[in-house]
């Protein structure tokens, strides 16, 4: 098992080169990096603690922390979802922190469910019914920050570009014609 | 399904908490209650199989709230989202 202050000291220096700060309240805090510790021993990737993941490293790789939603929630809020990363005036106390809403897309979530029903339903091949997609299904894209050229190959470009912070409206699609899978 | 019992001295309402073994919301969510000596149960859906974790899903989604966790489900009807203190305050009369 990753020792808890390898966990802690990866999520401290995350913090710091986006200019974060980690929950300040002790207890809270180790309670979350517990929880990632537990989740990268169980899935073998750190997964959000705060939220349910499938196991398919495909149908979570936005939920692995820092997740995808760290930074739109921060600059937001002023937490993530989980009130791990911290905006600076939360941390010193002059803005309370609370809960904040969900801002993964439900159908992220439906879609794991969904593989998960599936994977259970081939036990008995007789019921088996092909209703959702297969990890390996998970489209995969080639996107480019046109601001600063920073390259990504997942299914969606990121919130914000983690080199230049421009906005995912700055990413376009690479097309390309060779298949880049396996 | 499994539930966890937590006894305390306020029953007045019936209190399930969906929840997430390694959600620190949820851990204040449950500690909260404790602490106001609520009665409740709670289910760590992480832990559980995947039907139940559906039927779960269902179960919050049939009571009009989001599936995310923690939720608290008052009296079997009302669905509360998050560590909303206010919201469980009033909720629970407490
Ligand atoms: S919400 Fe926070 S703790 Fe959870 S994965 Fe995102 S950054 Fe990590």
């Amino acid at each position: 098992m990753m020792a808890l202050d390898k966990v802690r000291q990866r999520a401290e220096s995350d913090a710091k080169t986006y200019g974060y700060y980690l929950n300040p309240d002790a207890d809270f805090l180790k309670d979350l990096l517990e929880g990632l510790q537990k989740n990268e021993e169980r899935y073998g990737y750190p997964s959000c603690p705060c939220r349910v993941a499938s196991g398919k490293l495909e149908l979570d790789r936005d939920i692995i922390c820092p997740c995808d939603y760290r930074d739109p929630d921060v600059a937001e809020f002023g937490t993530c979802y989980c009130a791990l990363y911290i905006r600076k005036d939360m941390y010193e106390g002059k803005t309370p922190i609370t809960p904040i809403p969900e801002r993964r897309p439900q159908e992220k979530q439906t879609r794991a469910y969904a593989v998960a029903a599936e994977a259970r339903a081939e036990k008995p091949p007789e019921t088996a019914k092909v209703i959702s997609p297969e990890p390996s299904q998970v489209k995969k894209k080639l996107w480019y920050c046109r601001q600063c050229g920073y390259v990504v190959y997942r299914e969606d470009p990121p919130y914000v570009c983690p080199i230049c912070k421009a906005k995912r409206e700055m990413f376009a699609e690479i097309a390309v014609s060779t298949s880049l899978s396996g | 399904m499994n539930k966890t019992k937590v006894p305390g001295k306020n029953n007045k309402h019936k209190v399930l908490i969906y929840a997430i073994s390694t959600c620190a919301w949820c851990k204040m969510t449950k500690k909260f209650l404790s602490d106001n000596s609520v009665e409740y149960e709670y289910i760590d859906v992480d832990l559980t199989s995947d039907e139940d974790h559906e039927k779960i899903r269902q179960d919050i989604e049939s009571k009009g709230a989001p599936p995310s966790y923690p939720t608290i489900i008052v009296d079997g009807k009302t669905a509360i989202t998050g560590f909303r203190k206010d919201l469980i305050k009033e909720a629970l009369e407490i």
